[in-house]
C-alpha cells in the first residue's frame, strides 16, 4: 500500500535555534528542513534569522548568507542563482519553486523550506534526483532519424518550430514531477510530468523520425495514463510551463491513432 | 551497511519490462462511458422521480415499458463499466502489492458484474413479467 504516515525514523522533529543576527535591522525568522544522514538523527527543523539588510531579496541569498554568516553546515544546491540551472529547487511556504526566483518578501512570516516532497533526500535540502534523470533519459530526448543526414541543417518550418515553444524552456528543476501525488505513488512505474513534457517536445518536433516508436514505448498503463489530470505540475512550475497539457496532447495522439 | 539485494542502473529500473503497449484503450473507454452517462443518468433520475409514490403495478408498469427497459438497461451497462474503471485505476494507483492488486482488481470485475447482471435481471423480469 502507499504509505501515508512517515517511517519511525522519519519524524520531523523540533531543531536548533541559532542565534539572531548581529545587527538585527530588519530581521527573518527562516525553517528549516535538516537531515544529516552520518549521524543517525532524525530529520529537525532548524530556526534561523536572517538579516535582510545585508542580504540580496530571493530564498535563495538568504540561503547563502545564512551558509555565510551563521552555519556553514546548511547543505543545498545551486548554481546560476537567476532561475536557468534548476539546482536549486525545493519546496518554499509550500510549494515546490526554485529560491533563487522566489522572492522572500512573496512569503508571509516565517519562510519554511524543505527539500522536495516525497524523494530521497541526500542531506538537507538535497533530493536524490537518480531516478528522476533515468526518466528523462528513458525518453531518448535527442532527435532520432533515419532519412540520410542532409549536407547541411535539418529543415524546419516557422510554424513547427513555433510548436517546440512552451516545451523547450523546460530546465528539469523537477518542481513539477515532484508536486504531483501520481509520482509521488507510482514513480517506480509513472514517468512523472517532466519526462512526459520533454517527451511531447520530440513528438512534435517536426524533423524527428522516431514518433511512433516513441509513442509505443508511452503507451502503457503507468508510464503515461497515471496522469489524472491534477494539475500540480503546471501550478508548480517556475517556468509558467504546462506539463497537464503535454500529457494531454500525448494522450490525444495515442487516441487519434487508434480511434 | 548489508550488501545489496539487487545492483542494476538507473535506466535499467526505469525501463524495467518495456511499455505495455496499451492503456489507450482503457483511456478511450473511461471517456466514452463517461459522456454517455451525462445523458442516461439525468433520464434514469427522471425515471425514478416518475416513479415516486407510485404503487406496485403502476411502477412495475412504467419500468416494463420499451423505452423505459432500454434506457434503464443502456444506463446500467455504461455506469457499471465506468465504476469499473474507475475502481480499477484507483486500485493500480494506491495498491503496489503485486498479488493484493491482483486479487482486488479480480473482486472489482466480480462485483461489477454481480451488480449490473442482478440490476439487469431487475429490469427484464419487470419488463417481460417471466
Amino acid at each position: 500500500m502507499v504509505q501515508f504516515t512517515l517511517p519511525k525514523n522519519s519524524k520531523v522533529e523540533q531543531g536548533k535555534t541559532w542565534p539572531h543576527a548581529p545587527k538585527a535591522g530588519a530581521e527573518r525568522e527562516f525553517r528549516i528542513y535538516r537531515w544529516n544522514p552520518d549521524d543517525g538523527r532524525n530529520p529537525r527543523i532548524d530556526t534561523y534569522y536572517v538579516d535582510t539588510k545585508d542580504c540580496g531579496p530571493m530564498v535563495l541569498d538568504a540561503l547563502i548568507w545564512l551558509k555565510t554568516n551563521v552555519d556553514a553546515t546548511l547543505t543545498f544546491r545551486r548554481s546560476c542563482r537567476e532561475g536557468i540551472c534548476g539546482s536549486c529547487a525545493m519546496n518554499i511556504d509550500g510549494t515546490n519553486t526554485l529560491a533563487c526566483t522566489k522572492s522572500m518578501s512573496e512569503v508571509n512570516g516565517a519562510v519554511r523550506i524543505y527539500p522536495l516532497p516525497h524523494m530521497a533526500v541526500v542531506k538537507d535540502l538535497v533530493p536524490d534526483l537518480t531516478n528522476f534523470y533515468a526518466q528523462h533519459a528513458s525518453i531518448e530526448p535527442w532527435l532520432q532519424t533515419k532519412s540520410p543526414t542532409p549536407r547541411t541543417e535539418w529543415k524546419q518550418s516557422h510554424d513547427d518550430r513555433q510548436k517546440l515553444d512552451g516545451l523547450y524552456e523546460c530546465i528539469l528543476c523537477a518542481c513539477c514531477s515532484t508536486s504531483c501525488p501520481s509520482y509521488w505513488w507510482n514513480s517506480d512505474r509513472y514517468l512523472g510530468p517532466a519526462a512526459l513534457l520533454q517527451a511531447q517536445r520530440w513528438l512534435v518536433d517536426s524533423r524527428d523520425e522516431a514518433t511512433g516508436e516513441r509513442l509505443d514505448n508511452l503507451e502503457d498503463p503507468f508510464r503515461l495514463y497515471r496522469c489524472h489530470t491534477i494539475m500540480n505540475c503546471a501550478k508548480a512550475c517556475p517556468k509558467h510551463l504546462n506539463p497537464a497539457e503535454a500529457i494531454a496532447d500525448i494522450k490525444r495522439a495515442l487516441v487519434e491513432r487508434q480511434v | 551497511m548489508s550488501a545489496p539485494k539487487h545492483i542494476r542502473t538507473p535506466l535499467a529500473r526505469v525501463l524495467g519490462r518495456g511499455a505495455a503497449r496499451s492503456g489507450t484503450e482503457h483511456f478511450w473507454h473511461q471517456r466514452l462511458t463517461a459522456v454517455a452517462n451525462i445523458p442516461l443518468t439525468i433520464a434514469a433520475v427522471i425515471i425514478l422521480i416518475t416513479l415516486l409514490g407510485r404503487n406496485q403495478a403502476a411502477v412495475a408498469q412504467i419500468l416494463g415499458s420499451p423505452a423505459v427497459t432500454i434506457i434503464m438497461l443502456l444506463f446500467i451497462f455504461s455506469i457499471t463499466i465506468h465504476m469499473r474503471i474507475g475502481m480499477a485505476v484507483i486500485i493500480e494507483d494506491y495498491v503496489h502489492d503485486e498479488s493484493s492488486k491482483l486479487t482486488l482488481l479480480m473482486a472489482n470485475t466480480f462485483f461489477t458484474f454481480a451488480v449490473g447482471l442482478a440490476a439487469v435481471y431487475g429490469i427484464l423480469k419487470l419488463s417481460f413479467g417471466l
